[in-house]
């Protein structure tokens, strides 16, 4: 029965201007106009690509979104994931009606809240009880239903204390805690949640996730949910999408699409560092992360890491190092070949220098990589943003719904 | 089944925005229709309406001293300040009447519109973050704003009512008519006029910031272009049809012959600011409308 379908995605697309909205739109706005009144198609429309980022397009138009189609049953919990920029947020922006589709058209049964943040609206000035009320009302409710709900909502945020208070006077973590409260008891029959439960501490994340998993669970509420914690997806949706490129790469049930997503080779790495090898005498041009046993760079198996080196001419006593830190930019470990007490002779062109670990002590996630190339006395390259990979998830070793309240390390453990 | 059931979806989904003969509650697509303005979905979130309006009220005044005072003392100070200038070292005349009642008058209706055109003609840009995070009607915004200058003209109003009733009692100079009656009216064609070109400019500075530069000066330059400091009796008759075109000229001057008793009415003049307004209410809709729904791209 198509009555079951809460959300129905047909063909949709979003076209993107990049660089600079300023000179020219003027004229671009005209010919558009132009077009239209002649019935033909939007010119710039046609040229769009597809929107892979690491290539350099030949237009300034590009589609962040193109032609994605998929169904949402009622009472499904529908994850999306992919790499950045592979179309997420465009997606639930159109789906939030924050922004309007190029083409295409989504149907949607019942009514949708969405949290692409939380404490929209929150003013300084207000009070903790007026925010409720405010941001209450900007998500959608009306203020006889937050009135009822009230009482639930300052015990869930624990900030009673600090209810009469101006905003401004909160710490960041009450401030995050009293935002998410108000958008944990919305009543939409759709919820759709971004990234937001990356806020906040350890304590109030399990209890956020609680709190979704309740809704879908008990009120049988559709929930999107975005993130690039599969650990979350995994434990949370029963459906996933996997977009790449602004397409939809695979459909079905959660696993399976969490399967082809990390089997996907060649979009390993982001790398949103651009390789600089200018002025310099020798330069990191490719760091390679893999399992021994294959090529991915599993949870707990043993790995390679190889960083590829050119170099003008000789340099010697050179030392690599490689850091390894979460997604809060705290380091979590480090590589470094002078622990070991081994450095390295270049030669000209381009030297390939591995680390092995026995077992990669890292719970699968997002983490960035902090390279450093260079002696005692100089630096010869070195870069601490951009390089980003990611763990998988390792199916051998049984650490199943791990999520970031365990923390980042994974223990070598025996337990009799 | 699917199919059939697909192609009406599409084929009604191209004329209404709503498809309920399916059971779909919303369908989101490139393009509303021009004219729609959800009123049906700002009834829905009139609480957020009335909350906004409170925060406007409560967040302006916190922490100074004199808080609502200031209410009074922004109308009062300009009034002297135009009394002093205007009237005494210019010596524009007014009409025969006490200098205070006269700027007075022409002032706090003046303030209504420029306070509000100035807070709507900034509402896509000055809320940008919230707007890209959060669907709600986006007409709350700029409503909100047209109800808070409201009540904020209510207050002045109510200050300019003390006085004019002073000068009601203590002499013969004013002569209150009927036309007070026409009040609302008035208030509400100012109202629709300053949110309907607020809305077009709303609409334009997502993407030519330029129009915002123009805004700020413009509507300071406008007020000379409009009765607020000078009686329209005393225009030379060559400017008098130029004044005469701006569709706020009749609206101050009605005001303050209603309630003062000089000048001049004309249900001709009037009506055409009406039929102003409306025009550019409609413009503004359009405007608003089309922008509304992918602003957050350009802005």
């Amino acid at each position: 029965m198509s009555s079951n379908v809460a959300i129905k995605v047909e063909g949709l697309g979003k076209l993107y201007r990049l660089g600079e909205v300023g000179t020219g739109t003027l004229s671009q706005d005209l010919s558009r106009t132009w077009a239209r009144l002649r019935g033909k198609e939007d010119p710039f429309a046609i040229i769009g690509e597809t929107n892979d980022r690491t290539t350099k397009g030949q237009s300034d138009f590009v589609w962040s979104l193109k032609d994605v189609d998929f169904e949402v049953k009622k009472g499904e919990v529908l994850g999306i994931i992919g790499r950045n920029g592979a179309g997420k947020s465009t997606l639930l922006k159109i789906l939030s009606k924050v922004t309007a589709p190029t083409t295409g058209n989504i149907k949607v049964r019942g009514r949708i809240a969405s949290l692409l943040e939380v404490g929209t609206g929150f003013h300084p000035e207000l009070t903790g009880r007026e925010n409720i009320f405010l941001n209450g009302a900007i998500l959608g409710m009306t203020k006889a239903e937050i009135r009822s709900k009230f009482d639930e909502i300052v015990d869930f945020s624990g900030v009673e204390r600090y209810i009469d208070t101006p905003v401004k006077r909160y710490s960041s973590g009450m401030y995050v805690r009293l935002a998410f409260a108000v958008a944990a008891f919305l009543e939409p029959e759709i919820l759709i949640v971004d990234e937001v439960l990356a806020v906040g501490d350890a304590e109030f994340q399990k209890k956020c996730l609680g709190r979704m998993k309740d809704v879908s669970d008990k009120d049988g509420r559709t929930v999107l949910f975005v993130s690039h914690n599969l650990q979350a997806v995994s434990s949370l949706c029963t459906h996933g999408v996997y977009l790449q490129y602004g397409q939809v790469k695979s459909d079905g049930e959660i696993n399976k699409v969490i399967q082809d997503y990390s089997g996907d080779k060649g979009v390993k790495y982001s790398k949103q560092v651009k390789i600089v090898s200018e002025g310099k005498r020798a330069w990191l041009v490719d760091v390679k992360c893999n399992s021994i046993d294959d090529n991915d760079f599993k949870s707990g198996a043993s790995s390679l890491i190889e960083i590829d080196v050119m170099s003008l001419e000789e340099i010697n006593n050179v030392n690599i190092g490689i850091g390894f830190n979460n997604s809060n930019d705290y380091r979590v470990f480090t590589l470094y070949s002078k622990f070991k007490s081994k450095s390295y002779n270049l030669v000209k062109g381009v030297n390939k220098i591995y680390c092995e670990t026995s077992s990669l002590p890292l719970f699968p996630g997002l983490y960035n990589l902090e390279v450093f190339i260079g002696s005692d006395y100089e630096t010869l390259d070195y870069y601490d943003k951009g390089l980003q990979i990611e763990v998988e998830h390792n199916f051998n070793i049984s650490y199943m719904h791990v999520d970031s309240t365990h923390g980042d390390v994974l223990v070598e453990q025996n337990w009799k | 089944m699917q199919p059939a059931e697909y192609t009406k979806a599409v084929g009604a989904g191209a004329t209404a925005t709503t498809g309920q003969e399916d059971g779909w509650t919303e369908i989101i697509e490139p393009r509303t229709r021009l004219l729609d303005l959800g009123l049906k979905d700002v009834w829905r979130y009139r609480d957020l309406v009335m909350l906004f309006v409170q925060r406007d009220f409560v967040s302006t005044y916190k922490q100074t001293v004199l808080g609502p005072i200031w209410f009074f003392i922004q109308p009062l100070l300009t009034t002297i300040t135009y009394m002093i200038v205007f009237g005494n070292i210019a010596k524009i005349p007014t009409d025969g009447l006490p200098q205070l009642p006269f700027y007075l008058a022409g002032i706090t209706i003046w303030n209504y519109f420029a306070q509000t055109l100035g807070a709507t003609s900034t509402v896509f840009t000055a809320n940008a973050a919230i707007f890209g995070k959060v669907y709600f009607p986006r007409l709350t915004m700029p409503l909100s704003i047209v109800i808070s200058n409201l009540v904020r003209f209510g207050i002045q109003f109510g200050l300019f009512l003390v006085i004019w009733g002073y000068y009601l009692v203590s002499g013969n100079s004013l002569h209150p008519n009927l036309y007070i009656l026409l009040t609302p009216i008035l208030l509400l064609l100012m109202g629709l006029l300053s949110l309907g070109l607020g809305m077009i400019f709303s609409s334009m500075t997502t993407k030519y910031r330029d129009l915002g530069m123009l805004l700020g000066f413009g509507v300071q330059l406008l007020m000379y272009a409009t009765p607020v400091i000078y009686p329209l009796s005393r225009l030379p008759l060559k400017y008098k049809p130029y004044i005469l075109a701006n569709p706020l000229s009749s609206i101050v001057e009605t005001f303050r012959f209603a309630f003062l008793g000089s000048g001049s009415f004309s249900w001709l003049n009037l009506g055409y600011s009406t039929a102003i307004t409306i025009a550019v209410l409609l413009v503004g809709t359009i405007a608003f409308n089309k922008v509304e729904k992918s602003f957050t791209d350009t802005v």
